[in-house]
Parts: structure tokens; C-alpha cells; sequence
């Protein structure tokens, strides 16, 4: 699960990490409001998209006075913010972080993921703030400092000075980063963060550490343990499909082709798409319909599926283990009469009772093109498309 | 000889008055499995399908010699499982459970590092020996004993890959699905290892996906200590970046762990990779030479 800047700070906060004083406003009012509550000084007016490259895209902008901030934050409330992580289409801009200016004499880069290869959390630093890290990976890896931590005991105070002198900090400001990275290293692990990212780490003229920016990815298999933090789920950042599928249990994402497709089984499910492609189109969506694939289910994925104008064919492909493809077959046909699905439907059952469930589906009087191979039914689907 | 599970195998199933557990408890015992125990916390002394249930691990261990482990626990508590029965000695653990922290699970890989127990999942399928002991939830029918073994991070796109192989008259030495989660308890490198060594095992198949390294750590892997003819797919080469296909460990991260860099990566080590996932078997064929 993502989070908005405005709130990771609010959890990087409550766990003593210095950040800028700001506020979040939702109306120019609210803006003006916050930034004459700060000082009347300039302040900074961000966008709040689950995105990074919002400067880029002219979505931060500097406000001298909160009459400015007040105009500036009527320009991008509203505005259709386009960044290279939001795609081409964008994303709506719904509120901005209206935060005091300050002093920065230094822009430095933290970050902590957990490193899959070793099994371990990894706080990463490195003098090049501000830039996207996984160029800095590509281009200079050197530049990247890394510390593993070791779960039993917590990041150490060692490996905090570490990076700290490791950047080159003077041992008066790195006084000031050693708690900064043990404090963010707390909030990752008593979150349950699956990507922690504070791009740029400041620090000022007067020598204090700052987080200037602040990005929170979560670990969804935790939130069961994290009601606070299911409270920070923000819809109008989601895809609607998948929000919609989300609320059946669905796994489905929308991707930009015309061969919707239903499988159970994730894997499955992306080589399905990838034999989609193999034959020559490209498919709608990833859609695991899960174990149970039973009328209910299928039907809740027919209507997701096919509330998709680009959708001019449907692939099944089911495999049946513990399911048997009999039960699947009266749940197709079941769905597929209450949804009256107007598109060609290619079904493909593979594994248990697969026999009577071709049969059943032969003798729906519906119009179902059925395969009994994986190759044969991308071919199939691939002649309805075209 | 097969590798993890065979003739010996004694198997306790925690979680077994569960749903889940209870079901899977008697598709196994169907299939042959020696089931000799299940444990569920404060039901002990209750049965299911004639299987004797007892309170912990520990007395599942001593009263039935249990020594291999199939787990059923909800994600909450099956971090706990999974130690429960490390400390008890059982030297297999089979964890089906899907959804469990990733933080839980480098606790419980950290736990198992001094101890004499192999965990294979957590998110997967599980284990079967075709005609000997079925450790899991994959459908026993599709399977034929045999001298290929399959190793999978996916669960029906393995049944998929099996019943290729089943039906050119491959049969199967053993098949693992080791897990679609980030942080699993046994990797490539370690089935790998141990299919090297089987002397039942002619060839290996290897079906990854999208997200980690763990396919490009395997491809060095066999290159350098492999001999036995490996065959592999990667599903995902369709799937977009940042986006969690169905498994937790389904993901491209910064660009990371393409299917595309995987495949140039196996087959730079000489392993045969199918491009279209219904070419698997026919490759299989193929890489053997008959």
C-alpha cells in the first residue's frame, strides 16, 4: 500500500525524524491559511499524488508570501499533474503540503527496502539527493552506501555513523544524521514498511537534518496488524478496476490491450498473457480469480472485465486441481447468462473433470469456443480479435 | 530416492482442523500420504479422518515420530508454526500459507539458520513425490512417477508445466513449489542442489517469474555445479512495471527483474528456455535428447 508525503511525514513525525513544518490544505483558502500560519515567509506548495517527479512535472512550486501561496496552490489543486511514474494520462491533484521554507546547504538521499537476495533490510545513502536511485545505481553504484540490518538486533548505532561519515558529513552534522537514521530505521520496522525513500535528505545552513521529502510504501501482508495505517488508503490514487476488484478479493490489473482474460493462479495468470502476446495480441488485464473460481467469483470478474470498452474477446483459462472444472464450467455459464456477455468467449479447462466441463459448457447453448490445450486457445482468441 | 519427501515420510498437518487443513488433510491420505498427526492448539485429543490431534508439535513428534511438517496456520500465527515445529526436530516443513509478513519471515528464516530444518514456501503449493507422499494442495492425479524434477515459484502454472511433462510420458522425481512471496525458506539454488545429487533425477525443470533475482542467482548456479540438463520459463514478460502480479513477489521494482533479464540471464548459462509457457514439456523432450 502507498501513503501521500503529507502522511509519511505525520509517521516519520510520531517517531521523533525531523521534517519541515507544514501543513496539508485542500483550497487555496486552507493554503493561505497554512502559509500565515507558518510566518508569512516563503513556503513550499507540493503536490500530493502517489508519484515521484512531481517537480518536474510542475507540481512544487516556491511561494514567497501566503498570497502566492494562495495562487499557486489554485493552479495545482485540480490540475492534472503528468509525471514519467504517472504515465501519460496523469493524475489528479487533489490536495498540496504547504511547508516553510528553509535554508538547505545540502541535499543527500536515505532509503531502506528489504534486500530480497540476502533476506535482510537495507539502509541505503548517498551524496546524489534528489536524483532518481535507480539511476544512480545504473550510472555510479559506488555512490550508494549500504548498510544490512540484521532484524534481531535493529540498525546499530555503528552503521549509522557508517553512512553518516560516509557521505562526508562534518562531526557536528553527523551528531545530527546518526538518530535521523536510526529513528527512520525504527518507523520502517514498527510499520511493517516495505520501501521507505527520503529524497532529499537535507541538510540546512545551520546544520540540522531534515526530511525534505518523504515516500512510505507498505507491506500489505502486515496491514492485518495495522488498522492506523489502512485509514491512510487514498481511492482517487487506485486504478478504479482494480479498487472494484479489491472489494471482491479479485486479484486484477488493468493493462492496455483487448483480450480480457480470467485464470486462477497467478502465475498462470501472467504466462497466460504472455502466450496472449505470443499469439499476436495483447491482453486486457491480469485477473486471478483465485482458488474457489466458483459462479460468484466468475461473475464479479465477467463484470470487471467487460465494463472494458477495449475488450473485444474473453480467454478462460482454468486448471483444474482441487477445483473441478465441472463446478467452474456451471459458474461460467451461470455468470455469463446474468452478465449476458456479448464478446467471444474462448474457455480453456486443463486437470479435473475437465471432460465434463468442456461438456457442459458445449451444451450452454451460449457462444463458447472451447480449447482443451494452452496454445491452441491463444489461438483462438487471437483469430476472434483480429 | 526422489529428494524432501518419500517412503519415510511421517507427516504431521498444522492446522488440521481447519477448512483448509481438514480438506487437504484427507485429498493427501487419499493419495497415500502417511498422515500420522495434526496439531491444533487446544484441540488435542480430538481426531480428523481418523488422524489423531494433538495440542503441539512437540507431542505430535514424540507420540507419532512425525518428521515432516505441513502447514495450514493463518498468516497471523503461522510465523509461529513454522518455528513450533523447527524446535520440535521436524526436519521438513511444507508452509501453505498465503499472506504472511515479510518481516515474519526473515524472523523465521534468522530462527531456522541454526537448526537442522528445511522450509520449503511459505505461498506455495508444496511438495509431492509422484506415487509416494503428496506434502500439499497441488491435484495427485496429474503426476506420474518418474526422473524429472520441477521446481516452481508458481502453484497452477506448476500443474500446468506437470501435465506437459505427464503427457510426453515424462513422469516427475519430485515437484516443489517453493513460493510466490519476497523472502521464501528454500530457493532454487537449494532444490537444485539436492536434484544434482538424487540419482533418480535426469532432468530439471525451473518455472520463475517476474521480480527478485532469484532466477539470475540459479542461472550461475547451474552453470558453475548443474549438469543434468535444466529447462526453464519465466512467466511476465507481459507484465507492466511497479505492479504486484497476484504474489507478493511478483514485481518489477525500479526497473529490476524483468522477465527479459532472466532469460537472457539462463540462457546465457546454457539452460533451455521455453518462450511460450506451452512449450515447457516439448523443451523437456527436446533438452534430452529423445
Amino acid at each position: 500500500m502507498k501513503i501521500h508525503e503529507y502522511q509519511a511525514k505525520a509517521i516519520l513525525r510520531s517517531f521523533g525524524v525531523p521534517t519541515p513544518e507544514g501543513e496539508v490544505a485542500e483550497t487555496p483558502d486552507q493554503a493561505k491559511a497554512v502559509a500565515e500560519k507558518l510566518g508569512g515567509g516563503v513556503v513550499v506548495v507540493k503536490a500530493q499524488i502517489h508519484a515521484g517527479g512531481r517537480g518536474k512535472g510542475g507540481g512544487v512550486k516556491l511561494a514567497k508570501n501566503p498570497n502566492e501561496a494562495f495562487e499557486l496552490a489554485g493552479k495545482i489543486i485540480g490540475m492534472n499533474l503528468v509525471t514519467h511514474q504517472t504515465g501519460p494520462e496523469g493524475k489528479k491533484v487533489n490536495k498540496v503540503l504547504v511547508e516553510q521554507g528553509l535554508d538547505i546547504a545540502n541535499e543527500l538521499y536515505a532509503g531502506i527496502v528489504i534486500d530480497r537476495s540476502s533476506g535482510k533490510p537495507v539502509v541505503m545513502a548517498s551524496i546524489e539527493g534528489g536524483m532518481e536511485i535507480e539511476e544512480v545505481a545504473t550510472n555510479s553504484p559506488e555512490k550508494i552506501l549500504k548498510e544490512y540490518v540484521d532484524v534481531e538486533h535493529g540498525l546499530q548505532p555503528f552503521q549509522a555513523r557508517n553512512l553518516a561519515f560516509g557521505l562526508g558529513l562534518s562531526p557536528a552534522v553527523v551528531k545530527k544524521a546518526v538518530p535521523f537514521f536510526m529513528k527512520l530505521y525504527r518507523a520502517f520496522e514498527a510499520k511493517d514498511a516495505s520501501l521507505m525513500e527520503i529524497n532529499p535528505l537535507i541538510v540546512t545552513g545551520d546544520g540540522n537534518v531534515l526530511a525534505l521529502d518523504a515516500k512510505m510504501n507498505f507491506d500489505d501482508n502486515a496491514m492485518f496488524r495495522h488498522p492506523d495505517l489502512k485509514e491512510l488508503r487514498d481511492l482517487t490514487e487506485e486504478n478504479p478496476y482494480e479498487v472494484e476488484a479489491s472489494k471482491y478479493d479479485l486479484n486484477f490489473i488493468k493493462l492496455d490491450g483487448n483480450v480480457g482474460c480470467m485464470v486462477n493462479g497467478a502465475g498462470l495468470a501472467m504466462a497466460t498473457m504472455d502466450i496472449i502476446k505470443l499469439a499476436g495480441e495483447a491482453p486486457a488485464n491480469f485477473l486471478d480469480v483465485g482458488g474457489a473460481a466458483n459462479a460468484e467469483r466468475v461473475e464479479h470478474a465477467f463484470r470487471l472485465i467487460l465494463s472494458d470498452p477495449a475488450v473485444k474477446a474473453v480467454l478462460i483459462n482454468i486448471f483444474g486441481g482441487i477445483v473441478r472444472c465441472d463446478m467452474v464450467a456451471t459458474g461460467i455459464v451461470e455468470a455469463a447468462k446474468k452478465v449476458g456477455v456479448k464478446v467471444p468467449i474462448v474457455i480453456r479447462l486443463q486437470g479435473t473433470n475437465a471432460k465434463e466441463g468442456s461438456e457442459i459448457l458445449k451444451q450452454s447453448g451460449l457462444n463458447f469456443s472451447v480449447a482443451s490445450e494452452l496454445e491452441e486457445a491463444a489461438e483462438k482468441v487471437a483469430a476472434v480479435v483480429k | 530416492m526422489a529428494i524432501l519427501v518419500n517412503e519415510d515420510s511421517r507427516i504431521v498437518v498444522q492446522g488440521i482442523t481447519g477448512g483448509e487443513g481438514s480438506f487437504h488433510t484427507k485429498q493427501c491420505i487419499d493419495y497415500g500420504t502417511k498422515i500420522v498427526a495434526g496439531v491444533t492448539p487446544g484441540k488435542g485429543g480430538q481426531e480428523v479422518d481418523g488422524v489423531p490431534v494433538y495440542n503441539t508439535v512437540r507431542e505430535a513428534r514424540e507420540k507419532k515420530g512425525a518428521n515432516v511438517s505441513l502447514i495450514f496456520v493463518p498468516p497471523a500465527f503461522a510465523a509461529d508454526a513454522i518455528m513450533e515445529a523447527a524446535d520440535a526436530g521436524i526436519e521438513v516443513l511444507v508452509c501453505i500459507t498465503e499472506g504472511i509478513p515479510t518481516i515474519d519471515m526473515i524472523h523465521v528464516t534468522n530462527y531456522l539458520k541454526d537448526r537442522n530444518s528445511r522450509l520449503v514456501g511459505p505461498n506455495c503449493p508444496g511438495v509431492i513425490t509422484p506415487g509416494v507422499a503428496k506434502v500439499g494442495i497441488m491435484p495427485g492425479f496429474i503426476h506420474k512417477k518418474g526422473s524429472i524434477g520441477v521446481i516452481s515459484r508458481s502453484g497452477t502454472l506448476t500443474y500446468e508445466a506437470v501435465s506437459q511433462l505427464t503427457n510426453r510420458g515424462l513422469g516427475q522425481s519430485t515437484c516443489i513449489g517453493i513460493g510466490g512471496d519476497p523472502i521464501i525458506g528454500s530457493s532454487f539454488i537449494d532444490l537444485l542442489k539436492l536434484f544434482q545429487e538424487d540419482p533418480d533425477t535426469e532432468g530439471i525443470v525451473m518455472i520463475g517469474e517476474i521480480g527478485g533475482s532469484a532466477e539470475e542467482e540459479a542461472a550461475a548456479f547451474i552453470k558453475e555445479h548443474v549438469t543434468k540438463p535444466v529447462v526453464s520459463f519465466i512467466a511476465g514478460q507481459t507484465a507492466p512495471k511497479g505492479k504486484r502480479m497476484g504474489h507478493a513477489g511478483a514485481i518489477i521494482d525500479g526497473g529490476k527483474g524483468t522477465a527479459k533479464e532472466k532469460m537472457a540471464a539462463l540462457t546465457a548459462a546454457g539452460i533451455h528456455v521455453a518462450n511460450s509457457p506451452a512449450d515447457i514439456g516439448e523443451t523437456m523432450v527436446r533438452a534430452l535428447g529423445r
